[in-house]
């Protein structure tokens, strides 16, 4: 079991090799997010750029203009907020083949805290036009990710979580945009999910199962551009659909589905993610448990809502 | 003969520079919407650079191996594309659907739909750093070309300059050239004195950005930036030293905002602005009488 990080300094490493259009810019943060993997194997494909994180972005848009297809190395919440402007004018609007690995996503970030949690990207990467927005859901989906976006000719955003998780998939993982993926089959109750989240979500299902609750849960790697045709053939009759995110549920995957079952007919849906509020640094079962997002405060959260008539 | 006679013949700068500043006011007032102040001020940099020194094919706007130019102060774009029609990307008829819907010339530049335009810009700060990239990729690669880039001084207190300003000379980028169009005033900015409600001093008049260049390793000219000879003497020696030195030049350039026409010259309140039929008229005669042409 490899971490999403581990994965992506190897697989970079691994497209350097043969595409000497492939170069990592980093923000003096190899170690963590391991583009460090690259540096040593690739010195030739990785630049530091230093704690700039803003001209990180103007330097991978100048270089892109000339064949470059440049990998952003720091911290997601750095991307996202920070150099959020740059990403803006000089990737999203010029539709440069600039990828932006965000790492340490999400609410798991190394008990760093409040100040390092992103867990506001979806909700903002979504909102930009031409901005492709993924989320793997391991460190196999992640792997074909990275290879896919490394061939395409146009702005990527991409989560990468800090810490393992339990494979959803396996090695023959393919990576195909906007595709839902049925991870489980089940009569009760949709359960969907997205990025490293799902891992936790299967086991959620596995829990309710024990109580006699057969929960489908569904895998969205992509949240835009999204197959809402695919998606609403899953879910359009359903009675139930319960969205879990690690992420504010504010305009990311629950804002997404909410926005599609609204237009398109009435489904019940319950959005389980994190409060609009500040979190705060601790362990990750601390974290998962206290915010509603470890298995089994997804169990139960489903549990209750089934027992709900409304909620 | 000068230097500024010596390239595109037939073509003085002083009168390239009057025409374009002519279409800066005029379009301007017939868009109703667009800057005055800055295109004006930066419009002798830019006519130098696009007639005698860029290695540009107006036919050929996305030749890999040309210079690259960059307006960081992206709202001087209507001095850009006064320029760019003057060397011939598109007719100068275009300026008139300046800010209209669906033409290539936007209200800031837009490097996807115009001719010649090498970056999208807009929100200040950031083109040093699009032009170090481009600098950096163009080592890499072993092209030959040159990235400038201009940016006001008003510009320069956005944080992401002084990123770029402080990594280029680590990367050896000596095929970069910054450009400060240093007019000494920015749209409103800071009282001239304390208290004083109808004159604005220069953003940068308390900073010694000789001093602060030299520092940062940078190799620092200083020049009147609206005297040609100057200007192609500075762009000379810049464009001499790429691969040559390892390190970045940046040309301090003195300008008065709003030069050229009588009513907007020296004044912030002409940054942006619409001229009335008796102002153009004004416009018209300072712009047909300039002393000092070459």
């Amino acid at each position: 079991m490899k971490a999403q990080r581990v994965v992506w300094g190897e697989t970079l490493a691994q497209l350097a090799a043969t595409d000497d259009r492939i170069v990592v810019l980093d923000g003096d943060l190899a170690t963590s997010t391991r583009s460090d993997i690259v540096a040593e194997a690739r010195p030739e494909a990785f630049i530091e750029v230093g704690i700039a994180e803003q001209n990180l972005v103007g330097m991978a848009f100048g270089m892109s203009t000339l064949g470059y297809r440049p990998w952003l190395s720091t911290f997601g919440v750095f991307l996202t907020n920070r150099a959020l402007d740059q990403l803006r004018m000089l990737v999203s609007q010029t539709k440069a083949p600039v990828r932006i690995a965000a790492a340490y996503s999400g609410l798991l970030n190394g008990s760093s805290g409040k100040t390092h949690q992103d867990i506001e990207d979806l909700a903002i990467m979504r909102a930009m036009p031409n901005m492709i927005v993924i989320a793997p859901a391991d460190e196999f989906e992640l792997a074909a990710a990275v290879r896919w976006a490394s061939g395409h000719d146009g702005p990527v955003y991409m989560r990468v979580a800090r810490d393992a998780v339990a494979p959803v998939f396996d090695e023959g993982r393919e990576f195909r945009l906007g595709a839902p993926t049925v991870v489980r089959e089940g009569a009760d109750i949709t359960l969907i999910s997205t990025g490293v989240q799902t891992s936790r979500v299967l086991d959620a299902a596995q829990l309710l199962a024990a109580d006699g609750i057969d929960a489908r849960v569904i895998h969205l790697a992509t949240l835009k551009p999204l197959d809402e045709d695919a998606l609403w053939d899953l879910i359009g009759g359903e009675p139930h659909v319960v969205t879990v995110e690690e992420h504010t549920r504010i305009g990311g995957l629950g804002g997404l589905v909410a926005e599609l079952v609204s237009e398109r007919g009435a489904v019940r849906l319950t959005r389980i993610g994190l409060d609009d509020r500040w979190s705060e640094s601790a362990p990750n079962d601390f974290l998962l448990d206290r915010y509603g997002l470890s298995a089994e405060k997804v169990a139960q959260r489903v549990d209750a809502c089934l027992r709900a008539p409304i909620g | 003969m000068s230097v500024a006679e010596s390239l595109v013949e037939g073509a003085p700068l002083a009168e390239l520079s009057r025409r374009a500043r002519w279409h800066v006011i005029n379009t301007v007032a017939s868009s109703k919407a667009g800057h005055i102040g800055g295109p004006l001020s930066a419009m002798d940099l830019l006519v130098a650079l696009y007639f005698r020194r860029l290695r540009i094919d107006p036919a050929a706007p996305d030749d890999p191996d040309r210079d690259r130019f960059i307006l960081s102060k992206g709202h001087s774009a209507i001095g850009l594309y006064s320029v760019l029609a003057l060397r011939g990307y598109f007719p100068e008829t275009e300026l008139a659907t300046f800010d209209h819907g669906d033409s290539r010339l936007q209200g800031h530049p837009d490097m996807l739909i115009t001719p010649g335009v090498d970056s999208s810009t807009g929100s200040l700060g950031q083109g040093l750093s699009s032009g170090a990239g481009m600098a950096l990729a163009a080592k890499r690669l072993g092209k030959d070309f040159h990235t400038w880039v201009m940016v006001g001084d008003g510009e320069i207190e956005e944080g992401m300059v002084w990123e770029t300003v402080i990594s280029a000379p680590r990367f050896g980028l000596d095929n970069l050239t910054l450009i400060v169009d240093l007019n000494g005033l920015q749209q409103y900015g800071w009282p001239a004195a304390p208290g004083d409600r109808f004159d604005r001093s220069e953003p940068m008049g308390h900073v010694d950005l000789q001093k602060v260049f030299t520092g940062f390793g940078w190799n620092v000219l200083t020049i009147d930036g609206h005297d040609f000879d100057a200007i192609l003497t500075a762009y000379a020696d810049a464009d001499a030293r790429r691969g040559a030195t390892g390190v970045p030049t940046v040309i301090i350039a003195k300008t008065t905002k709003g030069e050229g026409v009588s009513f907007t010259r020296g004044t912030y309140k002409w940054h942006n602005g619409v001229a009335t039929p008796e102002q153009l008229e004004i416009a018209r005669r300072d712009l047909a009488t300039a002393e000092g042409e070459r």
